[in-house]
């Protein structure tokens, strides 16, 4: 198998991280960030904002690319930066993943940086289709 | 008109807030990571002290997305002014200067870069700058974007995180 640092190429993808979203995950989210907002807990709150109904927080999609990016580098390194654009609410019932793959890997004063291409992505329960939440840039440091 | 006042544009590079969390405990480490990785069990490098003290870290340490405000901060022991979910002029009212009234608004992106982790025991300290007002119209009409700074460091002032949020108001 090697080390993370010898198996890294580009285009190489992380294994996701997938959750199926719903009030059991967003109510636990939001208990520990207080994200207690109407939109996130209550479908004819969602609806009065002119949404479908209820929607997860943008920061629990922020925790997932998170989790997925620990998960890859388990003890061999660290985020250094992460950013992070929205672009479509994440509805209840969808099933939400994050995902992430290697886009290049330079020297550093302190290592290994290697970028990641990150987004979050979610299937909706009744057409199965994938639609993208979120995308972004990833940049950690290997051991 | 420009959504800009001249109170706004000179505002630009203000404080906006300051804030120190109690110190972190591993019962909120736990249960960030409980939450955030549910309904599957987190890794045990965030619960299980003798795991965490094998890794490379050398202990238990916060998800670096963790938030140590959540809830209550030990200072400020006052309100803000407004509420940041229900006000979109939040952010003027925290200087005390009128905002654009604009109706609506959303989170149109965040950056981060990471210092040094959060451990159980640290007391973090916020402060929060206004980065820089833009403008432009949209399909939505008139669009003001903000971007803040938040930087939080340590009891020993190493930075933990800096952390960049555009607003989307309009």
């Amino acid at each position: 198998m090697g080390t993370l640092a010898e198996r890294l190429v580009v285009g190489a993808k992380l294994p996701p991280f997938t959750r199926v979203t719903d009030f059991d995950v967003w109510n636990r989210f939001a208990a520990v960030n207080y994200e207690f907002v109407p939109i996130h807990m209550d479908d004819a709150a969602g609806r009065e904002a002119g949404l479908p109904g209820a929607v997860g927080m943008g920061n629990l999609q922020w925790a997932y690319l998170h989790n997925l990016v620990r998960d890859w580098l388990g003890d061999d390194g660290r985020i250094l930066r992460m950013d992070l654009q929205f672009r479509a609410m994440n509805r209840r019932g969808q099933t939400v993943s994050a995902h992430g793959e290697v886009r290049g890997v330079t020297h550093g004063d302190d290592g290994l940086e290697v970028s990641l291409n990150v987004w979050t992505e979610a299937v909706d329960a009744d057409t199965g289709k994938a639609q993208q939440l979120a995308v972004g840039h990833c940049v950690v440091l290997l051991h | 008109m420009s959504l800009i006042s001249v109170d706004m544009g000179a505002a630009v590079g203000s404080e906006l807030s300051r804030a120190a969390s109690f110190p972190v405990s591993e019962s909120d480490i736990r249960r960030w990571a409980i939450a955030t990785y549910y309904p599957r069990r987190p890794p045990a490098r965030f619960w299980d002290a003798k795991a965490a003290g094998e890794c490379a870290l050398g202990g238990i340490v916060a998800p670096e997305e963790f938030n140590p405000f959540a809830w209550m901060a030990a200072e400020p022991r006052t309100r803000p002014p407004s509420d940041p979910v229900r006000d979109p002029d939040h952010l003027e009212h925290l200087l005390g200067i009128a905002g654009p009234g604009l109706r609506n608004q959303l989170n149109g992106g965040v950056s981060v870069e990471y210092g040094v982790p959060m451990r159980p025991g640290d007391v973090i300290e916020s402060v929060v700058t206004l980065v820089r007002y833009t403008e432009k119209t949209g399909r939505l009409g008139a669009m003001l974007f903000t971007v803040t700074e938040e930087l939080w460091r340590n009891q020993r002032m190493e930075t933990v995180r800096r952390f960049q949020m555009t607003l989307i108001r309009y």
